[in-house]
């Protein structure tokens, strides 16, 4: 790791404030993904601004049909609150699927979603769930925020402070994970809702996470696993590498989503 | 056997140390006025170097100093070389390219030493050497060893022409070649032996520190035989002579092969502590484990089988090119050789056999031995082969290796080997036992209905321990003998120390050395001490490989013992007036059998000392050792039966039962033996379901470079191992013993492999059994 100078935040002005006046600074969360790019010297911040002291980056709601889920939320606290488990017990499967212990409990939504590695978790479940997220500066669907591989909407200075989406009927995850990493090779979260159905896919796509359209169509008919027997996905356009063809992951959309029908109708 | 003696499951007295955290290992030494070591590796798989500046570097805060290959040329540091000389089938001996410490004109893989940089911390050493401008002329690289062999290949080493080291052979070929032509059945298949990473948890790590008062020179360093380190650094690298040269392995952890050779790391330490006056520590992060540690396997073989028209085994012929990597690592030419080809016959009575292998340098890390080195190369070609024919020829597996065993001892092999002894329908029958081989149809269907694929395998496998026989290896090329050495010295109050030349990187040998003790003597292993990993202490040793500590590392001690005891007994005689021969020691006290005349250990080592009252004649002290040179290999074998689920949408495996019968003559200690087994067994379900290492094929990157893309069995892959031993006890040592430390990783691959070749319905399937292989197999 090169030298860097740790600052911490307590407020969102305040990490605001702190990156502007940094050389070549950049947000820490959990650190989960930030300090092992650091330790293996791909990366080289001048400044390190901590959000994990920023009391208003944390928490969940449950608010009628709405759910809102603070930036600072770790993995783990996302997949044991009470609240979530009963109003969207798909999300908190999914959280507690990521990476290990340690993981979980210092990774944050927050960073995953700003990171969009194109094998992460929550990228899935914020694109089906039709997932706002709201930034220091505005509000973005997710439809508009995971722009390619680790690349987002966000500007520089910009901080995601939370997420939030109404519920859906039914919603289920389902991930085959690499072997080595235990990222998603490929995850598919789908979400019903009474005039639509949403299946994302992570780890697959070439640049990042898609929505399977054909799946979709076919699912909106009858949301049941049967409705996916025969269902193809093109391997154009997918990822190929050492542990997965193009043509292995197109078979596992189609297997992780009927999996994740299963678990939405379980 | 007492309660700690021989055969007695105690407790591992090391773990206390090891499980609080207060093991020593290399990173915790330190020395008055010590600085820090990075490397400067090249990022090309095969370049020349126009040319290296450091003058960048050595200006940066911190730097003590910048050295290269030229400085450590011109101090006549030499070359590394592979101690084992293996020739080539026309005469002409192996084909060792140079390989300098620190490259100074030509580097061969991603991760070759070009430079090291001293510095007062470990991150300013890290900041300079990425200040160290070389400017390298990139040329194309290869990293297949097959491809490496093609006419228009990059060459790597002008010494090795077309980029063959040797073209080696044993058996008889005509012999062989007749057996197939006569066949009734011939089974063919091309068997591919993945590339492994070791990833010993400790990471590699040497501390060179010259003293100028003495002119002698002190390394800490991760080794698994310190002594053959100061043998091979002052005999071949000039770094000092032995008198001048202390080599110390403190705790290591883990090692399985990759620590056994010298690496150009100690060697540079060393000599850059002399050339910048200060202690130098370099420890290897997680990367340059990956980049640079010895690899294991990664061979490619042709091997076709012939049976006769009762099913016998009429004739082996094999035909292997291995990787060797960029250089010739410290005894990477015995690997595919003489512990690989030796043991192509497997359990099984084979009339003909004939292997020929070709050795190939390529641009990728040195491969040398690693858990099983050779051995389970070779079981793997022999059990999927026997497998195969079993499903090929219509008949159960079990009775075609039933068919075939070998139950007449000694055998003597077409391929050098002499078995000793086993018995090997017993352990076949243990493992089908244990694990209901007969009920498997049943539990296939019930599968079915879940659907699911249900597959079962097995692998009978045998290897060589105990290395090894000094004449014999020597008439083979080995540069070094392969005995051991020990010392037991009982101290005056009755305690006892034993010095060994083995060295226990996670075995466990402070517990069953010291139960060998406690057998003899009856006293408690808290008296026994073992010293091991310093060549102050001990004054010379073949170190801990190849299962070898037990069958050789004890039986040393056990000579040993032998001379202090027949002393300990002319002392109490004289202390009872007693006839010699009417003496036992046990339990802690000599007494006069069949008498109630004793007297308490404590004080025969007493009257050792003070020497008062001593046999006419005798020395004082009680002090011996002694040299073990086994006469024969050992010969461990077993049966393993692995039952897997696969799920035919995924291809993804569980491994629903894994059954090991292992024959390892006899134990010392059965809880420590189990936990070898346990962790060979996953160790090689490692290999043949999750572990292999990619080089890309156009750059010569590593790409599975870290645990992102690197899969290590993780407990969640593993099942609950059902773990069983057999016993034909070793006629060639004092203890009986035959090694048990690479069984499981030489005997599971090919049980896991032909249980999901048989579930999936195809043959072809190449390690790891990755869920998109297994998937593909069986579109
Ligand atoms: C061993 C391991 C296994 C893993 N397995 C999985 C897995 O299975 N699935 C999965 O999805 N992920 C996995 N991860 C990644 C993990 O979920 C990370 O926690 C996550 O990707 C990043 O979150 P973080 O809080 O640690 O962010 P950090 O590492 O602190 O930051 C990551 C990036 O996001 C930026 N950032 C952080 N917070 C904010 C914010 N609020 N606003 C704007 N920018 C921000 C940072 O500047 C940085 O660029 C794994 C990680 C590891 C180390």
């Amino acid at each position: 790791m090169y030298n860097t100078t740790y600052r911490r935040a307590s407020s969102i002005d305040e990490a605001v404030k702190l990156l502007s006046d940094a050389e070549d600074g950049k947000f820490v969360a959990g650190g989960q993904t930030l300090i092992p790019t650091m330790k293996a010297r791909l990366a080289a911040p001048s400044d390190l601004i901590d959000l994990r002291h920023i009391a208003d980056l944390k928490g969940v709601t449950v608010a009628g049909d709405r759910v809102k889920i603070g930036a600072g939320t770790t993995h783990a606290e996302v997949a044991s609150n009470a609240a979530l488990a009963k109003a969207c017990p798909a999300l908190c499967h999914m959280a507690s699927h990521i990476g290990d212990p340690h993981v979980r409990h210092m990774g944050t939504l927050g960073g995953s979603v700003a990171n969009n590695d194109p094998a992460a978790d929550y990228p899935a479940a914020l694109l089906a769930l039709s997932a706002t997220v709201h930034t220091s500066k505005r509000e973005i669907p997710a439809d508009d925020f995971f722009t390619g591989l680790f690349e987002t909407a966000l500007a520089e200075d910009e901080i995601v402070t939370a997420v939030s989406f109404s519920l859906p009927e039914k919603a289920g995850y389902a991930k085959f994970p690499n072997p080595a990493s235990r990222y998603a090779l490929t995850g598919v979260f789908v979400a019903k809702r009474p005039d639509s159905v949403r299946v994302a896919v992570t780890g697959a796509g070439e640049e990042g996470v898609f929505r399977a359209g054909e799946l979709e169509t076919a699912l909106a008919s009858s949301f049941d696993a049967a409705a996916l027997d025969g269902a193809k996905v093109s391997a154009d356009k997918l990822m190929s590498d050492i542990h997965a063809s193009a043509e292995y992951r197109a078979n596992l959309v189609v297997v992780m989503a009927k999996r994740a029908v299963q678990a939405a109708l379980a | 056997m007492g309660i700690e003696g021989i055969g007695a499951r105690v407790a591992r007295k090391e773990d206390k140390r090891f499980i609080t955290g207060l093991g020593r290992y290399v990173d915790d030494m330190t020395v008055p006025g010590m600085k820090h070591a990075a490397f400067v590796r090249s990022p090309h798989a095969h370049a020349n170097i126009r040319s290296i500046n450091v003058d960048a570097a050595s200006d940066m805060p911190g730097v003590i100093g910048v050295l290269t290959g030229r400085e450590l040329q011109a101090d006549g540091i030499g070359n590394l070389i592979c101690g084992w000389m293996v020739h080539s089938k026309d005469g002409s001996p192996m084909k060792m390219g140079a390989w300098s410490a620190l490259a100074t004109e030509k580097v061969r893989y991603v991760g070759d030493a070009v430079a090291i940089v001293v510095a007062d911390t470990k991150g300013q050493a890290r900041d300079a050497a990425e200040a160290v401008e070389i400017d390298y002329e990139e040329l194309p690289a290869i990293t297949d060893a097959v491809k490496a062999l093609d006419e228009n290949a990059p060459q790597l080493h002008p010494e090795a022409e077309g980029n063959l080291i040797y073209d080696w052979e044993i058996g008889d070929s005509a012999a062989t070649d007749s057996a197939l032509a006569d066949a009734a059945h011939v089974t063919r298949m091309k068997i591919v032996n993945n590339r492994l990473i070791p990833n010993a948890m400790e990471p590699r790590a040497a501390l060179g520190h010259y003293d100028k008062a003495e002119d002698h020179y002190t390394c800490w360093t991760t080794s698994q035989n310190p002594h053959v380190a100061r043998l091979v650094m002052s005999a071949f690298y000039n770094v000092a002579p032995e008198n001048k040269l202390r080599v110390i392995a403190p705790d290591v952890g883990g090692g399985f092969g990759s620590k056994i050779f010298i690496y150009p790391e100690e060697i540079v330490c060393l000599w850059a502590s002399k050339r910048t006056g200060v202690p130098v520590k370099w420890v290897a992060d997680r990367t340059e484990s990956f980049l640079t540690d010895a690899h294991g396997r990664d061979h490619v073989t042709e091997v076709q089988m012939a049976f006769g028209a009762d099913n016998r085994i009429t004739g082996l012929k094999v035909d292997t090119i291995a990787n060797f990597g960029a250089y010739m690592s410290l005894f990477s030419s015995s690997v595919p050789t003489y512990l690989y080809a030796t043991l192509l016959s497997g359990q099984y009575d084979i009339p003909a056999i004939h292997a020929n292998v070709r050795g190939v340098y390529t641009n990728t890390a040195p491969v040398d031995a690693y858990r099983g080195a050779g051995r389970p190369e070779a079981t793997y070609v022999v059990e999927r082969t026997v497998e195969t024919a079993a499903r090929e020829l219509g008949i159960s597996p079990a009775e075609l290796r039933r068919k075939n065993f070998i139950r007449e001892f000694p055998h003597q092999t077409p391929v050098i080997m002499n078995y000793d002894a086993g018995d090997y329908d017993a352990s076949l029958e243990a493992a089908m036992r244990e694990a209901d081989y007969d009920g498997f149809a049943a539990r296939r269907a019930e599968a079915e209905k879940r659907g699911r694929k249900r597959g079962i395998g097995m692998s009978c496998y045998i290897e060589a321990c105990g290395i090894a026989p000094s004449a014999a290896v020597g008439s083979l090329g080995a540069g070094v003998g392969l005995w051991e050495s020990a010392e037991v010295r009982v101290n005056a109050a009755g305690t006892i120390e034993v010095l060994t030349g083995s060295h226990s990187h996670g075995q466990g040998h402070e517990t069953t050395f010291s139960q060998l003790v406690a057998h003899r003597f009856g006293v408690p292993i808290e008296q026994v001490s073992i010293v091991h990993g310093d060549t102050d202490k001990v004054q010379m040793g073949m170190g801990t490989y190849g299962s070898r500590s037990g069958a050789v590392g004890m039986s040393a001690i056990a000579k040993a013992l032998d001379k202090v005891e027949a002393k300990a007994k002319k002392i109490a005689a004289h202390l009872l007036e007693a006839d010699e021969s009417d003496i036992v020691i046990e339990n802690g006290e000599a007494k006069v059998a069949g008498t109630d005349k004793t007297v308490p250990w404590f004080q025969v080592a007493l009257a050792a000392y003070t020497a008062h009252n001593l046999p006419e004649g005798m020395e004082p002290g009680l002090k011996e050792g002694a040299f073990y040179d086994p006469t024969n290999f050992t010969f461990p074998a077993g049966c393993y039966i692995c039952e897997v689920e696969v799920d035919p949408e995924t291809g993804h495996t569980d491994i629903v039962q894994f059954v090991a019968a292992d024959d390892f003559g006899n134990i010392v200690n059965p809880m420590i033996v189990e936990g070898q087994v346990h962790g060979g067994l996953a160790q090689g379900i490692g290999q043949a379901l999750l572990e292999g290492c990619h080089y890309d094929p156009a750059t010569g990157q590593l790409i599975t470079a870290s645990y992102m893309d690197y899969t290590m069995p993780r407990a969640a892959d593993l099942p609950s191992f059902r773990v069983s031993t057999t016993n034909t006890p070793c006629p060639g040592n004092p203890l009986g013993i035959k090694g048990c430390g690479e069984a499981g990783a030489i005997g599971s691959p090919p049980a896991l492999i032909n249980a999901i070749t048989d579930a999936i319905g195809n043959n072809d399937l190449t390690m790891p059994a990755t869920p998109q292989r297994v998937w593909a197999a069986m579109q």
